[in-house]
């Protein structure tokens, strides 16, 4: 089980939160039918680092994008997102 | 003393035995038969990595098969018994077995299932009854298994003298410690061998990491190593059977440590060579564990065997008990063990044993080329040591190859983990390859595997270590190969003409010792498993006595049955008086969320495949919501409160789903939108008001004119505050009432008091089903299946044409206009009732053109009617077709008709 550093509140264990998918694969609104499917269902799954959502849905309900190295589970990066993290 | 029971017998042991020390100390040398050919066992090790000697231990609930009795401290009462054998341990039936080993090699279940099925089924019958461990108990364990969560800077895992050096160090420079060991005591090699650290240095040490804060926990395993040094310990409170003081019998616990040293020490190797796996035969650390901690002797006249310096320590310590060391075979050349002082042969490999079921009676070796023989009763056997690196290997790391001591020993890690003392440094021993006949060289004892199953998997072409785990089993027994591995390891090296670290690894998973499933449940188990959401009312309900039904974590009333209904009857009576009268019914458990702000008509036209911003202020529509993929996820309806407030309400079951669906496109689509969209559901209770007289009751509650269909006025009834919404789920005139769930009873009972007086009635879940079955409603889980787009549901005229909408794209795909897919129908009964979850034939036999997704009848006329998924079904009414159900046995005529059975114009429920 991982330790997610949670912009909000801090290091949690992963069981507080649940992973919604990469961010290479949100879908932008309005994008054309075949983005759209290219995002949903020929998305990369790369062997190193990659950029995730994940939500902290048992804790602050805050959504995050975690940097995450898929092999060693290293993570280097959390940014919150949503209306309080735009510029 | 301490009484236990072995086999129906009563034996006595003393304080801090364990049951194989206490079985020894009682002459019992038999205490198993082995897995796949019934092959007398008795104990071979004093430890967790124990195969041979599991026993039964407990009874009734608290009955635990496949114990180690390596493993377990006899307490006064302990019940144990052998397994794996009929009708007794001494005279076991499926000895025969043994016999059959030829036909019983490596890929036996492979060779034979894949020959002839037919074949199989009749051997499998018998292999059930005769392979295999203990039993599983057929009661619920009475005792609790807690789980706990701790952290620390310092996590040691093994009490051993590296370890308690490593825990005082860190304990006394300032930093949280837990120590955690296995044993029941602290130490346990010293006592084995007597080192310079003694019995006093073992009790100071312990009381100087508790004085420095550190937390000591014996009989604890950490059983998994997970990401983030996140170790799992499970803690024995009571042992295997024992009733536990304080009701908790075992402790899972979850650490997060900022470092984790491991001071695992190592397991000591057999050797391979004929009957190996005698009684008798027991590795050599074990012997020594057994004569300096236990202070049990297991054999008289003893043989040696060895590739190391280690095993003379277990020579000296049996000569102090008064053994008679027969003879040392040292594998090694001369001058090997000269100076010992004991009968030393060099160049010495065992190579057979005799004996009787019980015991040991003679060794024979190879030695410097010519074969002799002793007589002997206990051969202590010393293959090398393995390091124990499961919990480094969980951890990610990498393994080096150590030549001198012939073995792995931790290298890297990703994690913040440190290996030290034996483990890390094992002692160097002298190669060997075994010479015996490899036919009875048992390399795997619990699964039974030999050197000659290694061989025929790899004549049989099998290369890789990971195809020959499984294809001969080895290393997959409740022991996981503590013992097993190296052998197979070496004889595929050599197999292949490449070193040890060429053959390759299998992987090491957790757990490092068996975990009983009740402490992964723990506190979770029985009616914990998944929590229960209660209606606000739900005390109100209870005292009508209702069926209830699950629904998602819900409970909601089925039906409520009166003097002596069947659950029919009773939602059939129901269903009759909203047809005919008026009904009222709970429906709190839909999910709701108020958007408001600026943006909110604009995020709900995202949300929603239907228009949503044309909406008039206090007024209401149908509406629903796509995947991204263009399928349908929900359905529900969206009300203008107010200028910018908006009530969106949508099925009870998809309620979670559709709240992160929403919070995930407010946050992540559409971060700069001037709205806000809060899950209202519990903060609501709801209910539903149906039938002809339903706009008589709102009247009366109200004192005003109701809302015309599909408007929504606020309100006060019984001097509460009220959101009224006329929209009509069961075809009849109906409204919704939404109130504060904490003011709701109020509400109730003046609205009940209302229904009564219209002779009304309370409805369930199940009449509810039967009206919007009738009206061709649809249901998310039911026909909203996770399949179906707006166009197979009929609903593509309500789509937004404007697009914009989630799913709006992928909506767009071809294939998802095109002939072929199921469209929603209805279904007429000719002959028979339609039983639901039936398929949909053309004739007997053709293939399934579809299926009936829920049936019901029409209320008032009678009848069975249903609704259900066609290919093509929109051109195919008028159809007849047979509407079956193998499962159930039932099957029906259906007429193929549009999907309203009930007042298609929909006249019943405007005024």
């Amino acid at each position: 089980m991982m330790r997610i550093p949670c912009p909000h509140c801090g290091p949690r264990a992963q069981s507080e939160f649940i992973y919604e998918r990469t961010l290479d694969s949100v879908v932008p609104l309005n994008a054309p039918s075949q983005e759209a499917m290219a995002k949903l269902f020929t998305r990369n799954n790369p062997r190193g680092v990659d950029d995730e959502i994940w939500r902290h849905t048992y804790g602050c309900r805050a959504w995050m994008v975690l940097t995450r190295h898929r092999v060693t589970n290293e993570i280097s990066g959390c940014r919150a997102i949503g209306p309080e993290a735009l510029p | 003393m301490i009484n236990f029971r072995f086999d129906g017998k009563t034996y006595a042991a003393q304080a801090g035995d364990t049951l194989a020390a206490a079985l020894l100390r009682n002459g019992i040398g038999l205490v198993g038969r082995s897995f796949k050919y019934h092959r007398p066992r008795g104990i071979m090790t004093a430890g967790v990595e124990e195969p041979n000697a599991l026993v039964t231990v407990g009874e009734g609930g608290r009955t635990e098969p496949n114990t180690r009795a390596t493993d377990v401290f006899v307490y006064e009462g302990l019940v144990a018994k052998s397994q794996n054998r009929w009708p007794k341990l001494s005279f076991d039936v499926g000895s025969v077995l043994g016999l059959a080993a030829p036909a019983l090699s490596a890929g036996f279940y492979y060779k034979t299932f894949f020959g002839s099925a037919r074949k199989w089924m009749f051997y499998e019958y018998f292999i059930r009854k005769a392979a295999g461990l203990g039993n599983a108990p057929t009661l619920a364990d009475p005792d609790r298994f807690s789980q706990r969560a701790a952290f620390c800077d310092v996590l040691v895992v093994g009490a051993g003298p590296a370890g308690m050096q490593a825990a005082l160090d860190a304990a006394e420079g300032g930093k949280r410690v837990i120590l955690v060991e296995q044993d029941n005591i602290l130490a346990p090699s010293l006592l084995r061998d007597r080192q310079e650290q003694d019995a006093d240095w073992t009790k100071t040490t312990a009381a100087r990491i508790r004085a420095a804060g550190g937390v000591i926990l014996t009989r604890t395993t950490a059983s998994g190593y997970w990401e983030h040094d996140l170790v799992t310990l499970t803690q024995r409170i009571s042992e295997p059977g024992q009733v536990p003081d304080n009701g908790v019998a075992q402790r899972l616990w979850h650490v997060r440590a900022g470092q984790v040293i491991l001071a695992t020490g190592s397991i000591e190797r057999p050797m391979a060579f004929a009957h190996n796996d005698r009684p008798g035969v027991m590795l050599s650390q074990a012997v020594r564990t057994y004569v300096r901690r236990f202070g049990v002797v297991p054999g008289k006249r003893v043989v040696i065997a060895t590739n190391n310096d280690d095993a003379y320590k277990t020579a000296q310590a049996l000569k102090d008990a008064g053994a008679q060391i027969v003879a040392i075979l040292d594998a090694r050349p001369a001058p090997a063990g000269a100076n010992s002082g004991h009968r030393v042969y060099n160049d010495a490999v065992p190579l057979s044993t005799k004996g009787a079921r019980h015991c040991l009676k003679s060794v024979s070796a190879l030695v410097d080329g010519k074969t002799m023989d002793w007589d002997a009763d206990l051969l202590a056997v010393s293959g090398g040591f393995t390091p124990v690196v499961h919990l480094h290997m969980q951890a990610g790391g990498t393994l080096d190859w150590h030549e001198d001591a012939q073995a792995f020993i931790p290298a890297s890690s990703r994690q913040n983990v440190t290996t030290i003392g034996g483990a890390a440094a094992p002692q160097p021993i002298f190669k060997m390859v075994p010479v015996s006949s490899a036919k009875k060289s048992f390399i795997d004892f619990q699964n039974d595997v030999t050197l000659a199953d290694v061989d025929l998997a790899w004549a049989e072409g099998y290369r890789s270590v990971e195809h020959l785990k499984r294809y001969t089993t080895l290393g997959m027994a409740t022991d996981q190969g503590k013992l097993s591995n190296m052998a197979a390891l070496g004889r595929l090296a050599e197999k292949q003409g490449v070193a040890i670290p060429e053959a390759g690894l299998t992987t090491f998973r957790p757990p490092y010792t068996p975990v009983t499933m009740g402490l992964i449940a723990g506190a979770s188990a029985k009616d914990a498993g998944a929590h229960v959401r209660r209606l606000a009312l739900y005390d109100l309900h209870a005292a009508k006595n209702p069926i209830w039904q699950p629904l998602g974590y819900w409970f909601r009333p089925r039906a409520y049955p009166i003097s002596g209904e069947s659950l029919a009857q009773a939602a059939l009576r129901e269903a009759k008086a909203v047809r005919n009268n008026v009904g009222m019914t709970d429906v709190s458990t839909l999910a709701k969320f108020e958007v408001s702000g600026p943006d909110a008509a604009a995020f709900l036209d995202i949300i929603c495949a239907t228009t949503i911003s044309k909406l008039a202020v206090g007024r209401g529509r149908y509406t629903f919501m796509l995947r991204e993929d263009g399928i349908v996820f929900d359905d529900g309806t969206v009300w203008r409160l107010d200028e910018h407030r908006y009530l969106l309400t949508s099925s009870t079951g998809g309620a979670d789903r559709m709240a992160t669906h929403i919070s995930y496109v407010r946050q992540f689509l559409c971060p700069h939108m001037r709205v806000s969209a809060v899950n209202v559901q519990e903060h609501y209770a709801g209910l539903a008001v149906a039938g002809p007289k339903a706009k008589a009751v709102i009247a009366a509650l109200i004192g005003e004119e109701p809302p015309r269909h599909m408007s929504t006025v606020p309100a006060a009834i019984a001097g509460v505050p009220v959101i009224i919404l006329a929209a009509s789920y069961s075809g009849e005139r109906a409204f919704e009432i939404y109130v504060d769930a904490s003011q709701a009873e109020a509400v109730w009972a003046a609205c009940e008091s209302q229904v009564n007086a219209l002779s009304g009635a309370l409805y369930g879940l199940e009449a509810m089903e039967f009206l919007r079955i009738e009206k061709g409603h649809l249901v998310v889980g039911g026909e909203v299946d996770g399949r179906m787009t707006p166009h197979d549901l009929a609903l593509d005229k309500m789509l937004n044409k404007a697009g914009g909408y989630i799913g709006a794209s992928g909506l767009a795909r071809p294939a998802l206009s095109e002939t072929g897919r199921r469209q929603l129908v209805g279904l007429e009964a000719i002959a028979g009732d339609i039983p639901e979850g039936a398929m949909l034939i053309p004739s007997e036999g053709a293939s399934p053109q579809g299926h009936v997704s829920a049936a019901a009848f029409r209320i008032v006329t009678g009848g069975s009617v249903a609704l259900g998924q066609l290919t093509d079904g929109f051109s195919r009414h008028g159809e007849i077709l047979i509407a079956s159900s193998p499962t159930r046995g039932q099957q029906a005529r259906v007429r193929v008709v549009a999907p309203h059975f009930y007042d298609a114009a929909g006249e019943r429920y405007r005024d």
